[in-house]
C-alpha cells in the first residue's frame, strides 16, 4: 500500500465513516439506553438520552417474569446444534462438488439454493403435522434439524466456494503419499478450511438464533428459544417500552458481543466466492 | 483427474445432503399439492379432499393476488437497491484508511446480528412511533407534525427496516470484493489521471460485478420470504401484504387451508420464476 | 403438599396472552403449586401471535398445551368441533352460578360452558374530568354520539397535543375491526343480514365510518390509523386524550398513580348511542379452557378452578387492593360492599349488562357476538376489512372505496363458505 493518504482526506473518510457508523449504530443504541430508563423516562418529550436515573429495575422484572437462562439455552443449543449437524452433512457434500465436480454440480447447487425459496408460511400445516406424528413438537431437537435444513444450502455453498480455493495439487500430493479419503478430508483439506469454516458456523449461527418463523411455530414451553422469549414482551397493556428494550437487548446481546469478537473471522470469510 | 474411485465415493458423500434437502422439499411440498387441491377448513370440521382447481381459481381471482405479487416485488426491488447501491458507496468508504476503523465496521455490521422481530419492534416502537419514536422528536424539534410512517409511507417504512437490516451484509460482501482489487492498477489509473469517476465506472464497479450478483442472490432468498417485519409493524394493512403474507392470512387467519396452500404454490412457482432468472445471471457468473 | 403426595402432581403447559391480569396471575404461580402439587410452566405470548400458535395447535392437534387463553370468538366455535373439554363437573365450591351470565352465555355452546372467564369486560368512556369541565361541558351517564364529538372538538388543541378523543383504528378483528363493529351497532348497521348476505354497501356503515373518520380527523391524535388499545392506554396515560372509549378493564390502568399521570381526574360513563336502541360497547372474556386432546384434564380443571374461582379474586384483593382484582366475571364480586368502593366498579357491571350477545343489532342479524359474528370465517374476513378501514383512516383511500371492497371481500369470503 503505497498510496499516498493526506490527512485531509484521512480526516474526510474518518467523520464519514464514523457519523454513518453511529447512525446505523443508533436504533441499537437507543434500545440498550431506554432499557435502562424508567417507564415513565422511557416517552418523556423531549427525549432524555444520557441524563437520567439509570436502573436496572427493567431486567429485574423481566428476569422476574421469565426467567432469562432458559430461553437463552435453547438458543444456544438449538443455534449451536443446527450449525454444527449442518457442517457435518455439508463438508463432505461440498468437498465432492469442489473437488469431483460433474455436469450436474452447478445445477444441484442451484437446486439446493432454490429450496430456500419455498414460502414457511405455506408450509406451516404440513411441517405442524409431520412434528406432532414424529412426536418432535415442543423439543429441541426438532428445531435442530429443521434449522440445519433452512440453512444447508447456505452452508454448502459457502464451504463449497472455500474449498474450490485449495489447489487440488495438494490433495493428490497427500494421496499419493497414500492418505485415505478420509484421512484427506480430515487432516488436509480440513485444517486448510479452517478459516472458512470458522465464517460458515459464525454466518449460520447468527440466522439459526435469529430464526423467528420455526422457533415460534413449533414451541410451546420447552423448547421455546429467545424469539418466543420476546413474544411476550411485544405491546402488552400498559406502558411497556422500558421493559421491551431490556427484553430486546437481552435477547441480542449474545450474538452482538459474539459477532463483535470474531467479526474478523466472519468478515475474512464472508465473501461467497465473490472474490476470486 | 477424479477417478472411477473418487467419483463413486463424492457420489456417496453428496448422498446425505441431497437426500435430506429433497425430503425438505419434497413432504411439505406434496403435502401442500395435496391440500390445494382439497376444501380444507378446519375450523368448520371441512375436509373434502378433492375439489379440483377451485382454491387456485379462487386465489388468483382475489382481488388481493395481484396487488400482493406487485408489493412483493417492489419491496425486494427496493431492498435490492438501496442495499448495493449504499453498500458500495459505505464498502468504499470503509476501505480509506480512518481513524478507529475496526470500531466503525463493528458499528456498521451490528443490524445484521439484530433477530427480525427485535428489530421490526424496535422500529415500530422506537423510531418510527408517531408519538414517542426518534423520528416524532426530531419533526417536533423542528417544528412540523409528526409523520406516521407505518400509515402514512407504510411500504417505505418496512423498506426502510429491511434496508437497515441487509446493508451491513451487503456492505462486508462488497468491501472484502474491493479490498481484492489491484490497488496498483487504481493508482496507476489516478497517475494517468482518470477522473474519480471514471475510475468508478470502469475499473471498480466492474470489478464488483460478481460481488453483487451475490449480494443480489442471497438477499432475494431471504427477502421474498420476509414475514416477522410486516407481522409486526403493518400487519399486512396499508397495501404491505406480500404474497407470502397474504398465504399466512388465508391459512392462519382465515383458517382455510385449501386456498392458503393453492396461495403457497402460488408463492413457489414466483419464487421459482425469480429463481430461474436469477441463476441464469448468477450461473453465469459462478463460471467467471 | 396432599396432591403430590398421591403420586398426581404433573405439570401443566399453560398458554396465555400477556395482558396485566395473567402476568399478575403468573406471579402467584407458586400459591396454586402449594394448593395443589402441580408445577406450572407458562407460555406468554402477544395477542396475535397467541392466537396464531394456538389455533394452530388445536386444528393440527397438536398437544403442546393443557390450558389455552381464549376468548369468545373461539370458545363456542371450538366446543362446538369438540376441541374443547366440557365444563360441565366444576366442584360446588367454585359456583358456576356466580358467573355474570353474559359471560358464561357467550363462552358456551348449546348451553355447556368450555371456558371459564379469568376476566371479563365491555367497553366504556372514559374522560378527563378536568378538561370536560375547562370546556364548559358535562358528561351524561349515558351520552350520544353526537354529544361525544362536540366534546371532543372543545377538548382539542393539537398545538399542545391535547387531542379531544383517542379510538382504535387500528387494522386486525381484535383491534380498530372490533371497535368500529360495536360502533356501527348504535347507527344500525349490521355485518349480514337475515341471509348472511353482507351490509356494507348500506347506509348506516356509511354513517358510522364517515362519522368515525370525520370525529377522528378533527379532534384525535396524529396517527390514529394504527392505534391500537396499548397506543391509546399510552396516550391517555400522558394525559394526551380527553376522551377514550375502550375496554373497561383499562380503568384500573388510567386510574393507577403510579403509572398514569391524570389518575384523579378520570370520569366513566356508558358507551354512547344515537338513539335507536343500541350503544357501542361491545362484550369479551378472556378464559381458560382445556384442549380435548390433554392427559391433564383433571389437573388443567383444578387450575381453571385456582384461577377463576373466589379465592383467587380475595387473594389478589388482599396483596394489592380491590382495584387489581380481575373484573367482569362473577356477581359476587360486584355484590362485594369492598369492591363497590372502586371508582369504576358499577359503570363497568352497567356497561356489562347492556351488551347482549345474542341480540347486537337494531336490525335482526343471524350471528351471536357484538363486535364480531361467531362463525369460523368472521377472523379471516374481519381482518381483512378492517385493513380497507384502516386504510381509509389513513386517507389512502375514501369511505365510500374502503366500504365497497368490503362489500366484495365479505361477499366473495361468504360464497367460499358455502353460506
Amino acid at each position: 500500500m503505497a498510496r499516498a493518504v493526506t490527512p485531509r482526506r484521512k480526516a474526510i473518510a474518518t467523520t464519514a465513516a464514523w457519523g454513518i457508523g453511529l447512525l446505523l449504530f443508533f436504533p441499537i443504541l437507543w434500545t440498550i439506553l431506554t432499557s435502562f430508563k424508567t417507564e415513565a423516562q422511557a416517552i418523556s418529550n423531549p427525549p432524555v438520552f444520557l441524563f437520567f436515573d439509570w436502573t436496572f429495575e427493567n431486567y429485574q422484572v423481566v428476569q422476574d417474569r421469565s426467567g432469562y437462562m432458559k430461553f437463552l439455552w435453547n438458543s444456544v443449543i438449538i443455534a449451536g446444534g443446527s450449525t454444527l449437524l449442518g457442517i457435518i452433512v455439508a463438508v463432505p457434500a461440498a468437498w465432492s462438488m469442489a473437488f469431483v465436480p460433474s455436469a450436474r454440480t452447478k445445477d444441484i447447487l442451484l437446486w439446493m439454493l432454490s429450496t430456500k425459496m419455498l414460502p414457511a408460511v405455506g408450509v406451516l400445516y404440513p411441517i405442524s403435522l409431520v412434528f406432532i406424528k414424529l412426536g418432535i413438537l415442543d423439543t429441541r431437537i426438532g428445531l435442530v434439524v429443521v434449522l440445519m435444513l433452512i440453512n444447508l444450502p447456505i452452508i454448502v455453498w459457502m464451504l463449497y466456494t472455500y474449498f474450490r480455493e485449495i489447489p487440488s495439487e495438494i490433495l493428490e500430493a497427500a494421496r499419493m503419499d497414500g492418505a485415505s479419503l478420509k484421512e484427506e478430508i480430515l487432516y488436509v483439506l480440513t485444517p486448510m478450511a479452517v478459516p472458512g469454516i470458522a465464517s460458515t458456523l459464525l454466518l449460520n449461527f447468527i440466522l439459526a438464533w435469529n430464526e423467528a418463523f420455526w422457533t415460534l411455530n413449533l414451541t410451546a414451553a420447552n423448547a421455546a428459544p429467545l424469539t418466543a422469549f420476546i413474544a411476550s414482551y411485544s405491546s402488552p397493556e400498559g406502558l411497556f417500552f422500558a421493559k421491551l428494550s431490556a427484553a430486546s437487548t437481552m435477547a441480542i446481546a449474545p450474538i452482538l458481543i459474539l459477532g463483535w469478537f470474531s467479526q474478523k473471522q466472519l468478515v475474512r470469510g464472508l465473501t461467497f466466492g465473490a472474490v476470486k | 483427474m477424479a477417478t472411477a474411485h473418487s467419483r463413486t465415493a463424492a457420489r456417496y458423500m453428496m448422498a446425505p445432503a441431497v437426500t435430506l434437502l429433497l425430503g425438505w422439499m419434497l413432504v411439505p411440498l406434496v403435502m401442500t399439492l395435496y391440500f390445494s387441491f382439497s376444501d380444507y377448513r378446519p375450523l368448520r370440521g371441512v375436509f373434502e379432499p378433492w375439489v379440483g382447481f377451485e382454491n387456485y381459481v379462487r386465489f388468483w381471482n382475489s382481488s388481493s393476488f395481484a396487488d400482493s405479487v406487485q408489493t412483493t416485488l417492489i419491496l425486494v426491488a427496493a431492498v435490492l437497491v438501496i442495499t448495493v447501491a449504499l453498500g458500495i458507496l459505505l464498502a468504499m468508504l470503509l476501505n480509506e484508511p480512518i481513524w478507529g476503523q475496526g470500531i466503525v465496521r463493528i458499528l456498521v455490521i451490528s443490524p445484521f446480528f439484530v433477530m427480525p422481530t427485535v428489530s421490526a419492534l424496535v422500529w415500530k416502537n422506537m423510531m418510527l412511533d408517531p408519538n414517542n419514536g426518534i423520528f416524532s422528536h426530531i419533526w417536533r424539534f423542528f417544528g412540523a407534525v409528526p409523520h406516521d410512517f407505518l400509515s402514512q409511507s407504510p411500504l417505505f417504512s418496512i423498506i426502510l427496516i429491511l434496508s437497515w437490516q441487509w446493508l451491513p451484509f451487503a456492505t462486508l460482501i462488497l468491501l472484502t470484493a474491493i479490498q481484492s482489487l489491484d490497488s496498483e492498477q487504481l493508482e496507476a489509473a489516478e497517475m494517468d489521471g482518470a477522473p474519480p469517476l471514471a475510475r468508478f465506472w470502469f475499473l471498480i464497479l466492474p470489478h464488483l460485478g460478481r460481488a453483487i450478483t451475490i449480494v443480489v442472490l442471497i438477499q432475494t432468498i431471504f427477502l421474498l420470504s420476509i414475514f416477522a417485519e410486516i407481522f409486526v409493524t403493518t400487519g399486512g394493512a396499508f397495501g404491505t401484504r406480500t404474497l407470502s403474507y397474504l398465504v399466512f392470512q388465508r391459512i392462519v387467519e382465515s383458517q382455510n387451508i385449501g386456498l392458503g396452500s393453492a396461495g403457497g404454490i402460488f408463492a413457489v412457482i414466483v419464487a421459482n420464476i425469480v429463481a430461474i432468472f436469477l441463476m441464469r445471471i448468477v450461473g453465469k457468473n459462478l463460471d467467471a | 403438599m396432599t396432591a403430590a403426595a398421591d403420586g398426581h402432581a404433573t405439570t401443566l403447559t399453560i398458554a396465555t396472552v400477556n395482558n396485566g391480569d395473567m402476568i399478575r396471575m403468573q406471579g402467584y404461580t407458586d400459591d396454586f403449586t402449594e394448593k395443589t402439587g402441580h408445577q406450572v410452566e407458562w407460555v406468554t405470548l402477544e395477542e396475535n401471535v397467541l392466537r396464531q400458535r394456538v389455533t394452530t395447535d388445536i386444528t393440527t392437534k397438536g398437544g403442546a398445551f393443557d390450558l389455552m387463553t381464549i376468548g369468545m370468538y373461539e370458545a363456542p366455535i371450538w366446543g362446538a368441533n369438540g376441541w374443547l373439554v366440557p365444563l360441565d363437573d366444576l366442584s360446588a365450591d367454585y359456583d358456576v352460578g356466580d358467573i355474570l351470565p353474559a359471560m358464561a352465555g357467550g363462552l358456551s355452546h348449546e348451553g355447556t360452558l368450555y371456558a371459564a372467564p379469568f376476566y371479563g369486560e365491555s367497553s366504556m368512556i372514559m374522560y378527563r374530568t378536568d378538561l370536560m369541565e375547562a370546556a364548559g361541558l358535562e358528561m351524561p351517564d349515558a351520552p350520544t354520539w353526537d354529544f361525544v364529538r362536540q366534546a371532543a372538538a372543545a377538548m382539542t388543541d393539537k398545538d399542545n397535543e391535547q387531542y379531544g378523543i383517542c379510538l382504535r383504528g387500528k387494522a386486525g378483528w381484535g383491534e380498530g375491526g372490533a371497535f368500529i363493529t360495536a360502533m356501527s351497532n348504535s347507527f344500525g348497521a349490521r355485518w349480514f343480514d337475515m341471509d348472511w348476505k353482507p351490509q356494507f354497501d348500506t347506509e348506516a356503515w356509511a354513517n358510522t365510518l364517515n362519522f368515525y373518520k370525520g370525529m377522528m380527523d378533527e379532534s384525535g391524535p396524529a396517527g390514529y390509523a394504527t392505534n391500537g388499545f396499548n397506543e391509546n392506554l399510552n396516550l391517555f396515560q400522558q394525559g394526551k386524550c380527553g376522551m377514550w372509549i375502550d375496554a373497561t378493564v383499562a380503568a384500573s390502568f388510567v386510574t393507577n398513580p403510579n403509572d398514569s399521570q391524570v389518575a384523579d381526574s378520570v370520569g366513566f360513563a356508558l358507551a354512547p348511542d344515537t338513539g335507536l336502541g343500541k350503544r357501542s360497547n361491545w362484550l369479551w372474556a378472556w378464559a381458560l379452557g382445556i384442549p380435548a386432546g390433554t392427559q391433564k384434564a383433571d389437573a388443567a380443571k383444578e387450575f381453571i378452578e385456582w384461577a377463576t374461582g373466589k379465592a383467587y379474586i380475595e387473594m389478589v384483593a388482599a396483596n394489592e387492593g380491590w382495584a387489581n382484582v380481575p373484573p367482569g366475571a362473577r356477581q359476587s364480586l360486584y355484590d362485594n360492599p369492598n369492591y363497590q368502593e372502586v371508582p369504576f366498579a358499577q359503570m363497568t357491571l352497567d356497561s356489562i349488562l347492556s351488551a347482549d350477545p345474542a341480540d347486537s343489532t337494531v336490525d335482526p342479524s343471524p350471528y351471536v357476538g357484538i363486535q364480531f359474528a361467531a362463525i369460523p370465517e368472521f377472523a379471516g374476513i374481519a381482518t381483512l376489512v378492517s385493513q380497507e378501514f384502516s386504510a381509509a383512516y389513513a386517507g389512502q383511500q375514501t369511505v365510500e372505496e374502503a366500504l365497497e371492497k368490503a362489500q366484495a371481500i365479505a361477499t366473495e369470503e361468504m360464497e367460499a363458505a358455502g353460506y
